[in-house]
């Protein structure tokens, strides 16, 4: 008999990094405890550590990290049980009526899902329970990656946990008539997950995890588990169409490139062409929704290998799809930027100061930027310093204040 | 089976006149029926002013009577409901309906600790 190939523990530890949301939310639902399900894959993960390396992978890595965890977990409990303990009976209560299924396990993500991105819980924390549970990333990981302290992100995890817990946030898809309202809050969270990981991308060099590259895999899972969905589509489509853009997005220092002067070159092919199949079957299907519709604006941007290139009358066309479907300022905004391409900046510039939108630093760059075209560069000048007031992120400001010194 | 409290708060002051009130508190009895209706309903009702209120607190071997109510605020607790529901859905579902009825006023949702009375 040959002998096993050995497993570096790196392998290990990747196996249970993609397998952690799968495995934890078949054992939520076992033991309808998130902690009890945790705590079971934590010491799946050190018997696997022990033993792989020596007998090598098991046929279905999943599969033995279930199996185990749900074993440790019920023996775990039983030894409680005779202490008394209130909770572990009723986890094994849960555990006995939860009957356990042959052949294949059953997917319970999208009940997990549900769960962490219910309306009740604080949006950041909604986020973090995602990142967690689904991601399998750490709680030093999230702290990281949301800039605060790993003893607060742990407490914000702890007191959703305690309020599912507690207050019974149910482990379940929502029926028919809340699922619309409940996709859109799940698809929120994933798109601000990957906007974190945009922003951080152009911001400061931190050691952040890649919240990009989380955000899309959540997003792929999400698809996988929502196929009839088209919303979840273009959540997806639009993620990898911004993400084909990180290369050109930053300069080697840092500083932000934006989209009308980035290299093209650089941009990733295969996430394009990705993205864009995806849009393609958006499309065909004709349900749009605002994902979609901002998938399909970013489309026509890669379609473009020059930005003059653009099909800006297409843009607008899709803008006016947008700011009917969700009528925001922010739309109504980059809708502005697109007319001032095809109908020159005056056209842009009255749209924009029909705006409310003071407080947020876009509104007085692009501002900015439609006066300088128009040769106003006293009013460029002030609108650009408006921007940077308006901004805390390093990048930006750099950028904003190289613009307003080229004026001169 | 959780039990989840349904509570109202309003603003201090004088409540609003009847012409406003009375269809507010037709739609209130309205819902409450559809919980009885349904079983889940356990016990609701409204509370005077908070100037009503009588605090008691001990001190050490004495029990301190004082003029209420014990937090001061601009809001105050209006009256409760409490449902029997199996998890937090069903009971936002409830705390919705009364929401509705309620108008502009907020309804918070709590949870029981372990089940009270079965």
């Amino acid at each position: 008999m040959p002998t096993a190939p050995t497993v570096p523990s790196e392998e290990i530890e990747r196996i249970f990094r993609a397998e952690y949301g799968r495995s934890v939310a078949v054992l939520v639902r076992v033991f309808g405890d998130i902690d009890i399900a945790e705590e079971a894959v934590q010491d799946a993960f050190a018997i696997a550590l022990q033993r792989w390396p020596a007998d090598g992978l098991p046929p279905s890595p999943a599969g033995w990290i279930i199996t185990t965890a749900r074993n440790r977990a019920i023996d775990r409990l039983r030894r409680e049980e005779s202490r008394d303990d209130r909770q572990a009976q009723a986890a094994l209560l849960h555990a006995r009526d939860e009957p356990v299924e042959e052949g294949p396990v059953r997917d319970e993500r999208l009940r997990l899902i549900f769960t962490c991105c219910h309306p009740a819980l604080a949006p950041a924390a909604r986020v973090a329970l995602t990142l967690r549970l689904l991601g399998g990333l750490s709680t030093a990981e999230i702290a990281r990656a949301f800039l605060v302290s790993e003893s607060t992100m742990a407490q914000r995890l702890v007191r959703a946990k305690g309020k599912i817990r507690d207050a019974g946030i149910p482990y379940r898809i929502p029926r028919e008539a809340d699922l619309p309202d409940r996709l859109r809050a799940v698809l929120a969270v994933i798109y601000l997950i990957y906007n974190e990981g945009h922003t951080a991308s152009s911001g400061e060099r931190l050691d952040r995890a890649d919240l990009g590259a989380e955000a899309i895999r959540l997003g792929r899972v999400l698809v996988e588990l929502m196929p009839d969905e088209p919303e979840a589509q273009g959540l997806l489509a639009l993620m990898l169409l911004l993400e084909s853009r990180r290369p050109a997005r930053a300069t080697a220092d840092g500083g932000l490139v934006l989209l009308a002067d980035q290299d093209r070159r650089l941009w990733d092919r295969d996430l394009i062409d990705e993205g864009q199949a995806v849009v393609r079957r958006c499309l065909r299907r004709d349900d749009p929704g605002p994902y979609q519709i901002q998938a399909a604006i970013n489309a026509v941007h890669s379609d473009a290998s020059a930005v003059q290139d653009t099909d800006w009358r297409q843009i607008v066309r899709l803008y006016d799809q947008l700011l009917a479907v969700s009528p925001t300022p922010v739309v109504a905004l980059n809708r502005a930027v697109a007319v001032a391409e095809v109908d020159g900046p005056e056209a842009g510039l009255a749209l924009v100061d029909a705006l409310d939108l003071d407080g947020y630093y876009v509104f007085h760059a692009i501002r900015a930027d439609l006066l300088r075209r128009l040769g106003r560069n006293a009013e460029a000048a002030a609108a650009y310093a408006a921007a940077i007031e308006r901004t805390d992120n390093a990048a930006e400001q750099e950028y904003l204040q190289g613009r307003r010194d080229a004026l001169k | 089976m959780k039990h989840y409290l349904l509570s109202v708060y309003q603003p201090d002051g004088p409540p609003p006149e009847p012409a406003i009130l009375d269809p507010i508190m037709r739609d209130i009895a309205a819902v409450e029926q559809e919980m009885k209706d349904a079983g889940v309903w356990v016990f609701s009702g409204g509370l005077h002013a908070p100037s009503t209120a009588t605090v008691l607190q001990r001190k050490d071997d004495d029990v301190l009577t004082i003029d209420g109510p014990y937090v001061e605020g601009k809001e105050h607790l209006g009256g409760f409901t409490i449902v029997k529901a199996p998890d937090l859905d069903a009971a936002l579902e409830w705390g919705r309906k009364l929401a509705t009825a309620i108008q502009a006023l907020p309804i918070e949702v709590r949870p029981f600790q372990d089940s009270i009375g079965g």
